[in-house]
């Protein structure tokens, strides 16, 4: 059987390409660039991460710039289609900012970059990215971000909770985030996205080997 | 060709950090502030042929990119 190719976003200013590549390719699957200026054809690919990083110098947004380029419309394409499409950090603002997912990721409540390690609840498992599992299942995951704090007008964050979208929450909210959420889905379920790294959480040496799961 | 002025604000209702934390620094350096939101202006030179033809493309570039409506709002005004 041929392996997964897993497309991997690149924006000028992505930086965690090569950990993100280098997780798909160790648990088993064939990552391959995209990079921004790219446009291509969904069913060439399996499913399609866009790692973390600071996408335009952070300009304007968080992933506002990142957002409109090409490669978001054959993006946005596959996400129509039903594709799995995971965003991890910045790959979760700039999904925000493309409105395939609710809600936006502003300045943490504190104001400073947080860069630890936390302790993660997964409310509703995502069937491709993070299927083995299970609902209530807690992780440890490390977070390193400025622009945390996961911001959702009141009705919607309701909307999101009864539709079963909430990916991850925090078990310590340390940013701020409405609803504790550290990842959300949209509403059919295949675009998914979180704060934490967990291609920086491969093996036991790295602090935490549960980000395996994730790929 | 016009000059258009984009003016775009935090929403009341969302916790502008960078507003407080300009606030902290200005009355930690003696001043009596109530209250300091920051926001982001931005200068557009736009071809059309009316005021309000200049208007209306303003007012598509800054719903399409230049604000989140979610967080923001905007206002555009014409610069001599």
């Amino acid at each position: 059987m041929s392996k997964k190719r897993v497309g991997v976003l690149r924006f000028p200013g992505t930086n965690c390409d090569w950990d993100v590549w280098n997780a798909v390719k160790e648990l088993g699957a064939e990552p391959q660039w995209l990079w921004h200026q790219d446009q291509f054809a969904p069913s060439e690919y399996e499913s399609f991460i866009i790692p973390g990083g600071f996408s335009y110098g952070d300009y304007l947004r968080s992933g506002a710039l990142a957002a409109r380029s090409p490669v978001m419309d054959s993006l946005r394409e596959a996400a129509s289609k039903g594709f799995p499409i995971f965003g991890i950090c910045n790959g979760f603002q700039i999904l925000c900012e493309a409105q395939l997912l609710p809600g936006v990721l502003l300045r943490n409540i504190e104001r400073r970059f947080v860069d630890k390690m936390i302790r993660m609840k997964i409310e509703n498992p995502h069937s491709r990215f993070g299927s083995t599992l299970k609902k209530g299942q807690e992780v440890n995951m490390p977070v390193a971000h400025a622009d945390g704090r996961f911001h959702i007008a009141e009705n919607d964050l309701k909307a999101l909770q009864d539709n079963n979208q909430i990916f991850c929450t925090y078990q310590n909210n340390h940013n701020g985030s409405a609803g504790n959420i550290a990842g959300v889905m949209n509403k059919s379920k295949n675009v998914v996205a979180m704060m934490p790294h967990p291609e920086r959480a491969l093996h036991s040496w790295m602090g935490s080997s549960d980000g395996r799961n994730f790929f | 060709m016009f000059k258009m002025g984009v003016r775009i604000m935090p929403r009341s209702e969302v916790l502008d950090t960078q507003g407080r934390a300009v606030e902290m620094t200005l009355k930690s350096r003696g001043f009596t502030v109530d209250d300091c939101k920051v926001g982001r202006y931005v200068v557009l030179k736009l071809e059309a042929k009316s005021k309000s033809e200049a208007e209306t493309q303003a007012k598509k570039i800054s719903e399409d990119l230049l604000c989140n409506m979610l967080i923001e709002t905007y206002q555009i005004e014409e610069l001599a």
